[in-house]
């Protein structure tokens, strides 16, 4: 760093020094730009609060478990994410995911036959459908969203019992479907997965930093970059070396779980939408502010339904998830339920309800605290009337930071 | 009276856009009638007129917001129809709205860029926007923004009018339309947007100002427009008016004044 010349103004932070960076970062988390810090700081006092009253909770078992738990939560939450960014907010999640699985579930049927894969296609497809007509009823019509989608969680209930017929469930037998939720890789291949996805992040996030140093544009100090990458290595080792325990009971099982890959690469897609691409910023811009949105050009009818589209598919793929996870779908699915803890997920992530803000690693991280809520307390016996009063007052204080976090922000 | 700017008159200007007979009505209200105003490149056009004249409504219609029921709009002497904000950003029409019209909750590169990314292989060059950003802020001396990352929320009155400027020059528009744009801010904010709308002038843009506040007018406009009525009722040069003349027009469409009598 020594080697680097001099900036020829003193405004120009090109070459900015380890304390400087993260005092200008305090700065911006004292201005209302918390990021996932609150949702961090929630799940590590969970995660003491379990640990300390059951001993079981902190395990390579319990927590792989949780992970795959809250698999569903966090494809859900990030669906939210997708609507919440423009202001907007879809209660049909739920059950959209409860038509995906019955999709799916019944052309797997064996006298339906379908190959996996195309069961997998048909029922995304279903659900981008169904986010194109719930987009297309609040933007071409201006229907508010939430009524259009209150109706959406009645209607698509309807077509699931429909389909299923009373108290009825389709089962799933074929194998690949079943894989998606309780198929691991092996150890090995573990560790590979681990080091070329951190190997990829860590190149990409090098390249542009150096990019920007050579562009003399504030970046973030040469250190933090590589403690960044280190601290990205130790956690997917970490990851990994907890999957590749042995967490059976009876016969040994271990290795990671593909569903986890599932919602990396969910998670990843739609940061990268969001945050990559012309897209992404329009998004924000309609959920910041409509009407300069308008006036830049901005499309928002398209804007607004390609969020419904998005969301609808990403419910569609925890649809499918779900239905794995339990090798069957049937009318016990309770979509109402998952679709507050959707919406919770992403609040508790650190996601606006009033728009403009959050990011698809909320739904992520919100989605782990409210697996983990139940899964704690599952482990501790208490009931499920108990869960839904802690989630709910989690989600009350989520809400909470996030309103005082605007008021800082506009203050 | 401020000194007067001889270069930039009517007469020795290239007319960059003329609005011809244009009329608008909101259900039973007329809110223009057969306007006439011919805006002049590399000169500040000055629009006045008391609350309801329809001053906001005719920079709607240039800009694309709300187009006009009726009437020509010709830019650089060729007839156009601007029916979206798009079609008058493509034209070279940029308009600094009165609500400021940035998104909170983007950073100042976001909301300069907005509507216009630049794109490199598919996605946001964030690079380039983000010094093209910085370097036009600081062509304009608006050197008071800590960082061009900065959300828009975290900024001052001035400053987001800065922001709002610095837009419409990165965009190279020939035309700046601005409504009301040191409405809401204080003195010192006042002179800085003052002194923007001069330079972007000096820099060849043509300059259509909206405004309450006839002091900030007589200070930085060419040429001033008057309306009363949704109807422009004159349009002169600074040199040949003065705020006696112009309270006149505003309120009853007709001066019996000249300028050699004294304010």
């Amino acid at each position: 760093m020594s080697t680097h010349a001099a900036p020829a103004r003193p405004e120009d932070h090109d070459a900015l020094g380890v304390r400087e960076y993260l005092h200008l970062v305090w700065q911006r988390i004292r201005g209302g730009e918390t990021g996932i810090l609150p949702v961090l700081g929630g799940f590590i006092l969970v995660s003491i609060i379990f640990q300390v009253l059951d001993q079981q909770y902190l395990t390579a078992g319990n927590l792989i478990n949780l992970l795959v738990q809250s698999a569903v939560f966090m494809l859900l939450g990030m669906a939210e994410v997708l609507v919440l960014l423009l202001g907007e907010i879809d209660l049909s999640v739920g059950f959209v995911a409860g038509v995906s699985a019955v999709v799916l579930a019944w052309l797997a049927q064996p006298q339906v036959g379908w190959p996996w894969w195309a069961t997998i296609l048909a029922a995304l497809v279903v659900t981008a459908l169904i986010g194109l007509l719930q987009g297309s009823l609040v933007t071409r019509i201006g229907l508010p969203s939430f009524v259009v989608t209150l109706g959406g969680l009645l209607f698509w209930n309807g077509v699931m019992l429909f389909v299923l017929g009373n108290g009825g469930a389709i089962l799933i037998r074929d194998d690949v479907l079943v894989q998606i939720s309780s198929g691991t890789l092996s150890r090995p291949v573990g560790w590979v997965v681990m080091i070329v996805l951190v190997a990829l992040w860590a190149a990409l996030m090098w390249r542009r930093d150096a990019r920007r140093r050579t562009s003399s544009l504030p970046a973030p100090p040469l250190a933090l970059t590589i403690t960044k990458i280190v601290a990205a290595f130790a956690g997917g080792a970490g990851l990994i070396l907890l999957a590749n325990a042995d967490r059976g009971i009876r016969a040994p099982v271990y290795g990671l779980p593909w569903v986890v890959l599932v919602v990396l690469a969910v998670l990843l897609v739609w940061s990268f939408l969001l945050g990559r691409r012309r897209f992404g910023v329009y998004v924000y811009a309609v959920g910041g502010n409509a009407e300069a949105a308008r006036r830049a050009g901005i499309n928002l009818a398209r804007i607004r339904t390609a969020g419904f589209v998005l969301c609808s598919l990403t419910a569609g793929i925890a649809g499918i998830v779900y239905a794995s996870r339990l090798r069957s779908i049937s009318t016990s699915m309770d979509g109402g339920t998952l679709v507050l803890y959707a919406v919770a997920a992403a609040v508790i992530g650190g996601t606006s309800l009033f728009g403009g803000r959050g990011k698809a690693i909320h739904g992520v991280l919100g989605g782990v605290v409210i697996a983990a809520i139940n899964n704690g307390m599952g482990l501790l016996g208490f009931s499920a009337a108990a869960k839904y009063v802690v989630t709910a007052v989690v989600l009350v204080v989520a809400v909470t930071i996030d309103a005082l976090a605007r008021r800082r922000q506009s203050g | 009276m401020p000194a007067t700017r001889g270069a930039a008159t009517a007469a020795d200007t290239q007319t960059l856009l003329r609005l011809t007979g244009v009329s608008k009505a909101f259900g039973p209200v007329q809110a223009l009638t057969d306007v006439r105003l011919d805006v002049p490149a590399g000169a500040v056009t000055a629009l006045v007129g008391d609350n309801g004249a329809g001053k906001s409504t005719l920079i709607k219609c240039i800009s694309g917001i709300s187009p006009p029921d009726a009437g020509t709009i010709a830019w650089k002497g060729r007839e156009v129809r601007i029916d979206s904000p798009t079609v008058a950003n493509d034209l070279g029409i940029q308009t600094v709205y009165q609500d400021l019209a940035l998104c909170d909750n983007l950073d100042i590169v976001q909301n300069m860029f907005l509507g216009r990314e630049r794109l490199r292989r598919g996605q946001l060059n964030e690079l380039s926007m983000e010094q093209a950003a910085a370097q036009t802020l600081s062509e304009l001396a608006v050197t008071t923004v800590r960082s061009v990352r900065q959300l828009v929320a975290s900024l001052s009155g001035g400053q987001r009018q800065s922001v709002a400027i610095a837009k419409a020059v990165l965009w190279q528009s020939e035309l700046v339309i601005m409504d009301e744009p040191t409405a809401a801010l204080g003195v010192a904010q006042t002179r800085m947007v003052l002194d923007l709308v001069r330079t972007l002038v000096e820099r060849g843009q043509a300059v259509l100002l909206v405004s309450h506040n006839l002091l900030d007018v007589f200070e930085v406009a060419d040429r001033i427009a008057v309306m009363r009525q949704g109807r422009l009722v004159d349009v002169r040069p600074t040199a040949r008016t003065n705020q006696a003349i112009v309270v006149d027009l505003m309120t009853t469409g007709e001066t019996s004044r000249s300028v050699e009598q004294a304010t």
